[in-house]
């Protein structure tokens, strides 16, 4: 019979990425529904001591396979891992982060075992009374929903969107078992030879952990347009972004622009500059918590979507803005 | 050299637009495209081809209608065209749709296979990966930058954060990001001859041998589609106009300390 909930880890260069606690968090959830535990599966070299925290987010097991071969990730190795463990430990759902990485190994392994995979959740559940996974995720640029179940194979696998789920909570006191596992790896399920390892040399923003986007479109009318917003950023703590069209049109790097496949932001403040709302831009940022949007035109797809909606020139009003905000944090600190 | 490049023809999702009143897709008059990341892996094996000779062979699966793809890809320069397409192949998941498309591979014969990274209807990303499984070669996915040394392919492989130069053996299958290269537009004269080449069509009683029925189409595809919609409207927000710079100031800064975001 196969149970349990297994999470496989994302980690890149010994990090764990924050999708892994995500994972961890919603694994919880869905164990809790199910009577079944969350195990995590960590696959790296020299990793081992990073179990321990994997176990205060919330895992009851940890399964460990430390190896040379996976300093880097490649993909063998690592899907020739998982698939050892999924043998092996028979789960009934395995979870990975919708990642370059993820996104890779996962269909691997689902085609080694044979079984279905449902890529880039946004929406997990079990069905109350088929104990299925329910995994839901969009399509066609975000516009349609589709939920999607696996039926007659095992383990039930899903790669899910960094930034949807939120971060379960850390305790410090919570015990689990760490355990080693031998997945018989060597140095030649390395059929892919790494000859360097290019790091970015900008430091890549990561436009989805950002508690406030000030973001500006085709209305900041080019790449100076970006200075007053990037101003109101550092004013509220959070980062710019952009809509397609300033990345199209080299205004600003392509790591800050939302509404590509998989860069799905939802911060506390979206502020939308200038921005008309294509449905891949809004697919990609309306789960926001509050939207503010500044735009001359009432008529736009934006400024319905908004909270609250602005009619007025974004270069007159987001420089005062900055003031103001800069005026009232001046004046509580008194 | 043979290089085979697997194609989608997909409905072109930037034109696709939401009925206001209804919130369903407009799909009337979408036209249909070959998708992007394809698109850039064909182009890719056609300046392969002119550095290093061979042949580029175009293979897509679809209903006949895909044969139009196949005729641009043939109208860019590629040697010959498939179009996979029987009724049993219908409602395909990933993992049967690779299946079919990795079972015709082994039948047409290849060196190297280029998928793009995904399609932008589905965006799964799947496809590339799982058929490369099934032939049992190596894959690498994100590529962005790639060549071939002798029988090695090198290429550039995408991270969030970072990029591996890495060298893999062929057969082997690479799947394209848009960026790995800017398709060449339709050459005038090829139009004509592709209008004029077969496109050769493989069915299910061409792969039946060797395709196990249980293993394709909506019955055979381990994940089923329960249910669709598209996502419920928000309550309509505030709208505010005819406001001057400072009073359009006054009521955000307003909302942004009820909200505690300040």
């Amino acid at each position: 019979m196969n149970k349990d909930i297994f999470v496989i880890v994302e980690q890149r260069a010994g990090h764990i990425q924050k999708v892994t606690y995500e994972l961890i968090g919603e694994a919880t959830k869905l164990a809790k529904d199910l009577g079944e535990e969350v195990v995590v599966v960590l696959l790296g070299k020299g990793i081992t001591d990073q179990a321990q925290t994997l176990i205060q987010y919330g895992a009851a097991k940890v399964l460990v396979v430390d190896n040379p071969v996976l300093e880097h990730y490649t993909t063998e190795p690592y899907a020739k891992a998982i698939h050892y463990i999924i043998k092996k430990f028979t789960p009934n759902i395995v979870l990975y982060g919708a990642s370059s990485i993820g996104r890779d190994v996962a269909p691997r392994v689902a085609g080694r075992v044979h079984t279905g995979l449902t890529a880039d959740c946004t929406g997990l559940a079990i069905d109350p009374e088929t104990k299925l996974l329910m995994m839901t995720r969009p399509a066609f640029g975000g516009n349609i929903m589709a939920t999607i179940v696996c039926r007659k194979y095992r383990p039930q696998m899903a790669t899910v969107r960094p930034g949807v789920m939120a971060m379960p909570t850390k305790d410090a006191s919570r015990k689990g078992e760490i355990i080693q596992v031998d997945a018989g790896l060597t140095k030649a399920d390395m059929n892919v030879e790494i000859m360097e390892v290019v790091k970015s040399k900008q430091k890549v923003v990561d436009i989805t952990e950002a508690k406030v986007l000030v973001s500006g479109g085709r209305g900041v009318g080019g790449p100076e347009g970006y200075e007053p917003l990037r101003k109101l950023a550092a004013q509220l703590g959070g980062e710019v972004s952009s809509s397609r069209i300033g990345v199209d049109s080299g205004w600003i790097e392509k790591s800050r622009q939302v509404g590509q496949t998989g860069k799905t932001v939802r911060p506390n403040l979206y502020l939308a500059c200038g921005i008309s709302g294509a449905i891949q831009h809004l697919a990609g940022m309306e789960d926001s918590e509050f939207i503010v949007a500044i735009n001359k035109d009432e008529t736009c797809p934006m400024m319905k979507l908004a909270d609250l909606g602005v009619v007025g020139d974004l270069k007159l009003i987001v420089p005062k803005l900055t003031q103001a905000i800069a005026d009232y944090r001046a004046k509580q600190k008194v | 050299m043979k290089i085979i490049v697997c194609i989608k023809q997909v409905p072109d999702t930037a034109e696709v637009k939401l009925d206001p009143k209804t919130n369903t897709l407009i799909r009337d008059g979408v036209p249909s495209i070959i998708n992007h990341d394809d698109k850039a892996g064909l182009e890719t094996a056609l300046k392969l081809r002119e550095t290093r000779g061979g042949t580029v062979t175009v293979v897509c699966m679809g209903p006949p209608q895909a044969d139009v793809a196949l005729r641009e890809a043939l109208a860019m320069g590629a040697d010959e065209a498939y179009l996979l397409s029987a009724r049993e192949f219908g409602g395909s998941d990933t993992y049967a749709t690779a299946t079919i498309i990795a079972t015709a591979l082994k039948k047409i014969g290849f060196d190297l296979v280029i998928t793009g990274r995904q399609a932008i209807d589905g965006d799964t990303a799947q496809v590339g990966p799982q058929i490369a499984e099934q032939l049992g070669i190596p894959q690498v996915s994100y590529v962005e930058e790639a060549r071939v040394e002798g029988n090695d392919v090198i290429v550039k492989r995408q991270f969030e954060d970072s990029a591996h130069i890495l060298k893999v053996k062929m057969p082997c299958l690479i799947t394209a990001l848009a960026e790995l290269a800017q398709p060449r537009y339709m050459n005038v004269g090829k139009i004509v001859d592709a209008y004029q080449k077969e496109i050769k069509v493989i069915g299910f009683d061409d792969l039946k041998t060797s395709l196990n029925p249980d293993w394709i189409g909506i019955n055979g595809s381990p994940t089923n589609v329960v249910k669709s919609f598209t996502k419920q409207a928000k309550v309509a927000g505030t709208l505010m106009k005819d406001l001057t710079p400072d009073q359009a100031v006054a009521a955000i800064m307003d909302k942004l300390i009820e909200r505690h975001i300040i």
